[in-house]
């Protein structure tokens, strides 16, 4: 199991535990935090919510591809799910290797992709009162206008 | 640019004469085609008629619906059409024969997606014969004038009268989607096809902003989607979804899918939203 969820605070220390090897020289994580401002928006909390079904496959599935691209002793990833407050652990990535280059890379690599690729969404809930769903709200606005820039862009 | 409203116009008039029975009250998968083809514009445009000759206004299959009666002289659905552009001047018209059992929602979308109101309408090329198919058709308020001016001159046809005006002229994103019910023989294929093709039941997850604005986290439902594509544009039209197809993707069984997948009876289907995680 290499990528999981948690409904509530990620507790590195066990998560570490779980990449010691004696084979390791080193180990690198990654932590990402729930930030009090997104796009001037001074923000008060968030929600993450997950399709975790396809989330896990796919969470496994990028620590694999870590682990072939490059040469590290064990990797994992955990993301939280449910509301968090500023400051909160919102993610974990750890990767331990003989080396800390590829260390650093694996991590780097599993923490871009996991952004990119698995089916988890963030709330944000302003001080202004408001909310709104990361990447979702403002593009709704005018979704056709910036296809057919693309559009045009590809065929002028 | 601000458009011309579009209203939904069914044509039920036409004497059904190779068919010997009435095409507009012929029952697929348990309801008339009339009521099929008006459930289906209603999910796309704010108002539908059923356009009538005088003598058809308490006909039983269609009595329950808005109408629109002939109110110009003549044969044909060009009555029909010149009826609905007379009784709202400066409305445009989805103008839709009442016996296309293979439409889909998809094909309605992609038609009004691609209107142009610059030109005097906008029709699909027949997969049969690559003519224009005006009876699957947007068809602009600015035509008024010059359909007049054609049954005038003796000319009766849409079809015709679209090939000598000139239409924006679109390709059926399903070759089958415009297949019409004429003679007992093709009413019996279709229901038979469309029997192989019951609706199927399907489960649909929603996270995040689709779940808001579908106000539910899942539900069970039966449709005649054959694809995530076709799903995704009915359950758009019921829901009001604001991310256009494009910005998604989608998963069926808990894998990613493409938009084409031919779906299974009882496949669980969730459409993914731009993601956030991390």
């Amino acid at each position: 199991m290499s990528f999981r969820f948690t409904q509530t605070s990620i507790v590195t220390e066990s998560a570490r535990r779980e990449l010691q090897d004696l084979g390791a020289g080193g180990y690198v994580s990654f932590e990402g935090w729930v930030r009090d401002q997104n796009e001037g928006q001074e923000v008060t909390r968030l929600e993450y919510e997950a399709f975790q079904e396809l989330a896990v496959k796919e969470g496994d599935r990028i620590v694999a591809e870590a682990l072939r691209r490059f040469p590290v002793k064990h990797a994992l990833c955990i993301h939280r799910v449910g509301s968090l407050d500023l400051g909160d652990m919102a993610v974990w990535v750890g990767v331990s290797s003989a080396h800390r280059g590829e260390a650093f890379d694996a991590c780097r690599y599993i923490i871009d992709e996991v952004k990119h690729r698995l089916p988890i969404w963030k709330k944000e809930h302003y001080r202004s009162g408001n909310s709104g769903w990361v990447n979702c709200e403002r593009c709704a606005v005018e979704p056709q206008h910036s296809h057919a820039e693309h559009r045009r862009a590809a065929n002028p | 640019m601000s458009l011309e409203p579009i209203y939904g116009l069914i044509l039920a008039g036409g004497a059904s004469k190779r068919m010997q029975r009435d095409k507009a009250a012929l029952i697929i998968q348990g309801k008339t085609q009339l009521d099929r083809a008006f459930e289906l514009l209603s999910r796309h445009v704010s108002r539908v008629f059923v356009s009538v000759r005088a003598d058809q206004t308490s006909d039983p299959a269609r009595a329950h619906l808005p109408m629109i009666v002939d109110s110009v002289e003549g044969t044909g659905p060009i009555v029909g059409i010149r009826s609905a552009l007379a009784a709202h001047p400066g409305v445009a018209w989805l103008v839709l024969a009442c016996d296309l059992p293979f439409l889909s929602d998809t094909a309605i979308q992609e038609l009004l997606r691609r209107r142009d109101p610059s030109a005097l309408a906008t029709a699909y090329n027949s997969a049969h014969d690559g003519l224009p198919e005006p009876l699957c058709a947007v068809w602009e308020a600015s035509a008024a004038g010059l359909l007049v001016a054609y049954q005038a001159a003796g000319g009766h046809c849409p079809r015709k009268f679209l090939i000598r005006h000139g239409a924006q002229l679109i390709d059926l994103p399903d070759p089958r989607a415009l297949d019409n019910v004429n003679t007992p023989e093709e009413y019996s294929q279709a229901v038979a096809a469309l029997d192989t093709l019951p609706p199927m039941q399907l489960r649909i997850q929603y996270y995040a902003l689709m779940r808001e604005q579908a106000g539910r986290s899942e539900e069970t439902l039966e449709t005649l989607a054959a694809t995530p594509a076709d799903l995704y544009t009915e359950l758009a039209a019921r829901y009001g979804f604001t991310l256009s197809r494009e910005q998604l993707k989608v998963a069926v069984n808990s894998e990613f899918s493409d938009w084409s997948r031919k779906l299974a009876a009882n496949d669980a289907v969730v459409f993914i939203p731009p993601v956030a995680g991390g």
